[in-house]
């Protein structure tokens, strides 16, 4: 598994902290999964939220803070300066939205907060789209891990584009990618790793699960599953049968 | 005879002051704020009676306990049994079914059924309609409850509570934080308009995937826009983006809230525990009720129930995580 700006994670999940029905689900929701790490929002609502910010940090896991919510590059870097305060990380999921109903990033002032947060020290994950152009723009703003969306964050589509994460997937090949946004289901997540992705970040579709904690599972073991299958290197799709016991000995037609 | 101490006089303090007249008991509530008002986070609720729309995204006992709010309240106050309305624009259905699919206690309403129950809504094709559900007006409930009290005897002081008082019941929500290190506060804001020139006669709540917003009616063309619900601690003010999400939300449920005055803006703490329920914790001399979350007129029923029921009969509720006394 690939090192993330040389941290491993103990297992390919990453779990958002927005919108459980209580912090008590949330935290149980850590504790069945063992998600690796856990994505906190900071509104720029300056020293508030202490205690929720500490129950986030009690959950012993790494911390990776983003910048949701924001539309500019001043904006994301204010509160990108902000997480690390708070957090005391340098890690930060840079998000800069460009489009209000389809929360679609806008790459362009995405580059530029990248750029400035790394010359600034912070250690980017941006939340991109699976453009590979702007993957290298993002890499040469000094990014060294790219986080292309799925679908739209909260649609719960899944992988919408599976060809285009392919190609990106085959373009950076030694970059660490993680599947941000739009996954809705397990078989997602799974799917996500079986293309080589090396983590999954999910919010919305375990938050507002009927059983936040029991969806928190299944993500774990969807992840799981896909990484070892990549690991093992599956068989290719095929259109014909291939049996799998000898026909010698027995009566075909050609 | 007992004479019990409540401290707080928001919602929850009151509830049980009232429980306690209910009973037969001599009660004393101290608030150095005075009577309820603009220092009490219960001044700026909504005053839903709704546990079935509420059980969408809260556990078990909020549909139990809540329930028995509506007769509590109805013997003590103006209660309007116009049910719920729940409502999304056509690209929300999803969530529109995943809510119907969190709870009970509905119909489902079409778009004519839909004007049938309210005319101004004209603009939604599906929805959902809890017709049990009730709301009150706080602020009035809260005025009724002190005046029942003091008519009862109750003295109100406007002072803090002297320390080591003997049978002291301690609702003093997020103050009491000092004590019970659990609480947290969850940012709420919250807007008063007048708009007469749209009429709707219950709460209406939209549900919409960045701001699930309710209306409440509060007659006169008065209505209450609510709430957010933010993780922060920080009540000193609305943010812009707040204020903008609930006034375009209710433009989208009727054009016609664009013409609205707004009269009020309210922002403040919800006391809550990790797990968003209430709390009852008996320390040495002092009950602690807490923790009413979004939920202050919906479980503050059961809650007083529950604390009268320990300081007088020793009886142990759910609500009891703890008892040292």
């Amino acid at each position: 598994m690939k090192a993330f700006y040389g941290t491993k994670l103990p297992n390919p999940l990453m779990l958002g902290t927005a919108q459980y029905p209580s912090p008590a689900i949330l935290e149980q929701s850590f504790r069945k999964s063992s998600a690796a790490v856990a994505t906190v929002s900071l509104r720029r609502e300056s020293g508030a939220g202490q205690t929720f910010w500490q129950m986030i940090q009690d959950l012993g896991v790494l911390i990776l803070p983003n910048t949701a919510g924001c539309h500019t590059v001043k904006e994301a870097v204010t509160t990108s300066h902000m997480a690390h305060e708070v957090f005391g990380t340098r890690w930060i999921k840079l998000e800069l939205i460009g489009h209000t109903d389809s929360l679609q990033p806008d790459v362009f002032q995405l580059v530029e907060a990248a750029r400035i947060l790394t010359e600034d020290g912070f250690q980017v994950f941006p939340y991109t789209t699976d453009d590979l152009i702007v993957g290298e723009r993002l890499l040469g703003a000094g990014c060294e891990v790219l986080m292309p969306w799925g679908a739209p964050i909260g649609s719960g589509r899944g992988l919408n584009n599976e060809y285009a994460l392919r190609a990106m997937r085959a373009e950076f090949a030694d970059v660490p990618l993680v599947i941000d946004a739009g996954i809705g289901l397990p078989s997602h997540a799974a799917r996500a790793m079986e293309l080589g992705y090396d983590a999954v970040l999910v919010n919305t579709a375990v938050a507002r699960a009927g059983d936040p904690a029991m969806m928190a599972r299944a993500m774990v073991r969807a992840v799981k599953a896909g990484q070892l299958a990549y690991q093992a290197d599956p068989i290719e799709a095929r259109d014909m049968a291939e049996p799998s016991t000898p026909v010698i000995g027995k009566a075909f037609l050609s | 005879m007992t004479i019990w101490s409540v401290i707080g006089a928001g919602v929850a303090g009151l509830a049980v002051a009232s429980e306690l007249i209910a009973r037969g008991e001599k009660v004393q509530v101290f608030d150095p704020g005075g009577l309820p008002g603009p220092h009490s986070c219960s001044w700026w609720a909504g005053g839903m009676l709704a546990p079935w729309c509420e059980y969408e995204n809260a556990e078990e006992p909020v549909l139990r306990l809540g329930q028995c709010a509506i007769d509590w309240w109805a013997a003590r106050t103006q209660l309007h049994h116009r049910g719920t309305l729940v409502v999304a624009k056509a690209r929300d259905l999803p969530d529109l079914r995943r809510f119907a699919r969190r709870t009970e206690g509905f119909i489902d309403v079409n778009r004519e059924e839909i004007t049938l129950l309210e005319p101004d809504l004209d603009a939604c094709s599906n929805g959902l309609y809890f017709r049990a559900e009730a709301h009150l007006d706080p602020r009035q409930a809260l005025g009724d409850l002190c005046r029942q009290l003091r008519e009862s005897g109750v003295e109100f002081h406007r002072k803090l509570a002297p320390s080591r008082l003997e049978n002291a019941i301690d609702c003093r929500g997020l103050y009491a934080r000092d004590v019970l290190h659990d609480l947290r506060g969850v940012k709420g804001e919250m807007l008063v308009i007048r708009c007469p020139d749209v009429a709707l006669t219950r709460p209406v709540r939209l549900l919409h995937p960045r701001l699930p917003l309710y209306i409440v009616p509060r007659g006169d063309g008065i209505y209450m826009l609510g709430a957010t619900m933010i993780e922060s601690e920080d009540s000193g003010r609305i943010t812009a983006r707040s204020m903008l999400e609930l006034l375009s939300a209710a433009f989208a449920l009727n054009p016609g809230f664009g013409e609205a005055e707004v009269l009020e803006i309210g922002v403040d703490l919800r006391p809550a525990f990790p797990d968003n329920l209430p709390r009852i914790r008996r320390l040495g001399r002092t009950i602690y009720a807490n923790g009413l979350y979004r939920h202050g007129y919906l479980l503050a029923p059961a809650l007083a129930r529950g604390v009268v029921d320990l300081a007088l009969e020793n009886k142990h509720s759910e609500m009891i995580d703890e008892d040292r006394a």
